[in-house]
């Protein structure tokens, strides 16, 4: 292919990364003379429907919890009362209940993941756009252990005495109303096996309370009537609807095997959020130009086909962020504009040479030197940054490194920079002098 | 000569830290910060009654560059930072909106601190295999590393300074920023040193004066890739907001010292311990 087709490529490439760019809606608003346009221009997520092939993909930004607004919690499990083979269930086991009540919660993407360090087990909840987190913070944190307890003793001395029936024997949960009193309750469904103990625990207290205990709080203590086969009760008491379903919830949510305690909190406002993304995009601006003048005043001609590789570096990453999706904080976009500023590197290392070869012999044949001269150090040099840039990623989730945060999006972001520059930094502008060298030599025959 | 230079100010920043410390963020010490926006102008003092009213402790109180203040509390629980709400609605009505709160449990630091430990180990671990591998040679490896560590003394140092004058802190973001730096010093070593080994190659000759021509030749290269480098980070010093200033504070110090230290570091060592190494060998015969 010549360098023309590939630049004529790269460009159609880049085109269409521009468009992936695009925000949702586009507001057109200009006015020349007489000619006013105001247009709305809306950009249309891919959805591809062909035979058997569908392919869908929404081409919107994926904000991380600093900019969009949101909550980052982190809940330590307390597993002292495990034995150390049964922790890894148990970890995995809070994380899917905790999973499970976040899911309720109708946020968007929640994100929820273990990470273990140093003997601690800990639980990372991520809500995006989450308002109340203070309630978010108590559904998630609720043990919900459930336990039918026998009565021993009587008169003033009696003691709850804890059975085998718990709410691991539960099948399902739900809102029903007490056919008696009208009343809402909560109707409970046993598996099998809680079946069997159900049937055998209300068959030996008939006529006694059985009270039933949600998070060591007594909340019914029906008196058996008869020995109940069939796995089906129902807790009554004096609920409103608005307790009978949260308490169903947390039932069918499940009981977290563990107790776990709230150590680390995050919240950012989506006020804050909206506020810094609008002084990153300015700050990126503002450094972009001065990066894009200075280039100009430095290598000339040269200077301005690095401008375009640089901006064309711009467009692809932003649309590869979107297309990955990488979720984006500000220690991200830090990363993004660092990478601006290290994605010229190349151009310059290969300019600098180009100074020196161009003494020694023809422009054309010292422009394609100076490309391979300058490669080695390119690769080598950005080898050591992305060794880096994946130590802080960590993409293999290995527990003795950073697992979450802003660590993790400033690195990927980086990586990702680097890689688009090498590709805008060597191929498109290389290309792009191939065409423009072209030009310049057919123009000085005439 | 300059390696003088390099070890002035790296007892700069030892002197700062050991006289001042570092200001160290919730992200280590565990601790509370709660951003509030008001709606009308309010002195810090008032506020800080206000808070104070609900028999809860500030360990520190400032302002940011968007006027917010950013209160510290040490580790909160929920029923404090409810008499918090409740004491600043009673005397202000929804005159103001909490912009953040981040709580940090005081378990959380040790972790961090050994996650870091062992990321920064890694990477310099894995630089000078690589490089050592490159350029088939420990030495060149070994002061690369070295004058990655001289950037990681001199942000370190820096920090502490900053920290005492303009209450920059170590924080998350600042540990982020220190291993970014490490890549971007070996980054520019690699290049002078891809430099010599090519002269090496073709003309052989001494390391001394081969390095000479190498920084030489790689100079203008060096500085006008940090220069744009710098552009970016400057424009988002000034005009990032506040969360991420100290963030590019360190990535910009950083870089001027992994700029500096990459001919006036790195290769000083190379060449003194090439030269050690021919005396040595001399002195044996």
């Amino acid at each position: 292919m010549s360098p023309l087709k590939k630049i004529i490529v790269i460009f159609l490439l880049t085109f269409v990364c521009l468009y992936i760019d695009l925000p949702k809606i586009v507001p057109i608003k200009f006015s020349v003379g007489k000619l006013k346009v105001d247009k709305v221009v809306n950009r249309y997520d891919l959805d591809f429907n062909y035979w058997k092939f569908s392919i869908q993909k929404k081409f919107d930004l994926v904000l991380g919890l600093d900019l969009a607004g949101g909550s980052h919690l982190v809940f330590e499990a307390d597993l002292s009362g495990i034995s150390a083979e049964k922790q890894k269930t148990a970890i995995d086991g809070v994380r899917d209940v905790i999973e499970r009540r976040v899911n309720l919660f109708g946020v968007s993407e929640p994100n929820v993941q273990t990470s273990s360090f140093g003997g601690k087990e800990s639980i990372v909840v991520e809500l995006p756009g989450v308002k109340d987190t203070k309630q978010a913070i108590d559904i998630i944190g609720k043990t919900a252990r459930l336990e039918f307890v026998e009565i021993e003793g009587e008169g003033e001395t009696t003691t709850f005495k804890p059975t085998n029936l718990t709410g691991a024997d539960l099948k399902s949960a739900e809102v029903a109303f007490d056919r008696t009193s009208g009343k809402p309750s909560v109707s409970l469904q046993f598996t099998s096996d809680g079946a069997t103990k159900f049937e055998e625990l209300t068959g030996r207290n008939i006529k006694k309370a059985l009270p039933i205990l949600l998070d060591e709080q007594l909340i019914s203590a029906p008196i058996v009537q008869e020995k109940i086969s069939g796995g089906n009760a129902q807790i009554s008491g004096n609920f409103s609807m608005e307790e009978a379903k949260n308490m169903a919830i947390e039932l069918n949510a499940g009981a977290l095997p563990v107790p776990v305690t709230l150590v680390e909190q995050r919240t950012v406002g989506a006020t804050l959020g909206a506020e810094s993304v609008e002084k990153s995009i300015k700050a990126g601006l503002v450094g972009l130009m001065v990066v894009l003048a200075f280039m100009i005043l430095s290598y000339g001609k040269l200077g301005l086909i690095a401008d375009i590789a640089l901006v064309v570096f711009g467009i692809i990453t932003l649309a590869l962020y979107k297309l990955i999706p990488v979720t984006l904080t500000l220690p991200g976009i830090a990363g993004f504009l660092l990478s601006v500023g290290m994605a010229v590197d190349s151009n310059i290392l290969i300019f600098e040479r180009f100074k020196e070869e161009k003494l020694k012999r023809p422009y054309a044949d010292a422009l394609e030197v100076s490309f391979g001269r300058a490669w080695d150090s390119i690769r080598d040099a950005n080898i050591a940054t992305l060794v880096t840039a994946f130590i802080l990623a960590n993409p293999l989730d290995w527990n003795f490194l950073h697992t979450s945060g802003p660590v993790r999006g400033f690195a990927i972001t980086l990586a990702l920079g680097i890689g688009i520059s090498l590709f805008t930094g060597i191929v498109v502008s290389r290309n792009l002098l191939r065409v423009f060298v072209k030009e310049t030599k057919e123009n000085n025959k005439i | 000569m300059y390696l003088v230079i390099s070890l002035l100010v790296i007892c700069l920043g030892a002197f700062s830290f050991l006289k001042w410390g570092f200001r160290v963020g919730v992200d280590f010490t565990g601790g509370s910060v709660i951003e509030y926006k008001f709606r009308d102008k309010i002195l810090s003092d008032e506020l800080t009654k206000v808070i104070e009213s609900s028999e809860i402790k500030i360990s520190s109180i400032q302002i940011s560059e968007e006027g917010n203040y950013i209160v510290k509390f040490p580790p909160l629980n929920d029923e404090e930072k409810q008499k918090i709400n409740t004491a600043l609605t009673e005397k202000l009505k929804d005159g103001f909106e909490e912009m953040r709160f981040e709580n940090v449990g005081p378990s959380v630091g040790p972790e961090l601190v050994r996650k870091t430990v062992v990321a920064l180990l890694a990477s310099a671990g894995i630089i000078l295999l690589w490089v050592a591998y490159q350029f088939k040679s420990v030495k060149f490896g070994l002061s690369a590393v070295l004058a990655m560590f001289h950037d990681s003394l001199v942000l370190l140092g820096a920090v502490a300074f900053l920290g005492h004058f303009f209450g920059a802190e170590v924080d998350f973001l600042f540990v982020t920023a220190m291993l970014t730096i490490l890549s971007f010093s070996v980054h520019d070593t690699i290049v002078v040193y891809d430099r010599i080994r090519e002269s090496q190659k073709k003309t052989g000759g001494e390391i001394i004066d081969l390095a000479n021509s190498a920084v030489t030749q790689t100079m203008v290269r060096s500085l006008n890739n940090s220069f744009t480098i710098i552009f970016m980070l400057v424009a988002l010093v000034l005009l990032g907001g506040s969360t991420v200033k100290w963030f590019a504070v360190a990535l910009l110090i950083g870089t001027i010292s992994g700029t500096y230290s990459s001919p006036f570091v790195a290769v000083p060592i190379l060449v003194t311990w090439d030269e050690l190494e021919k005396k040595m060998k001399r002195k044996q015969r």
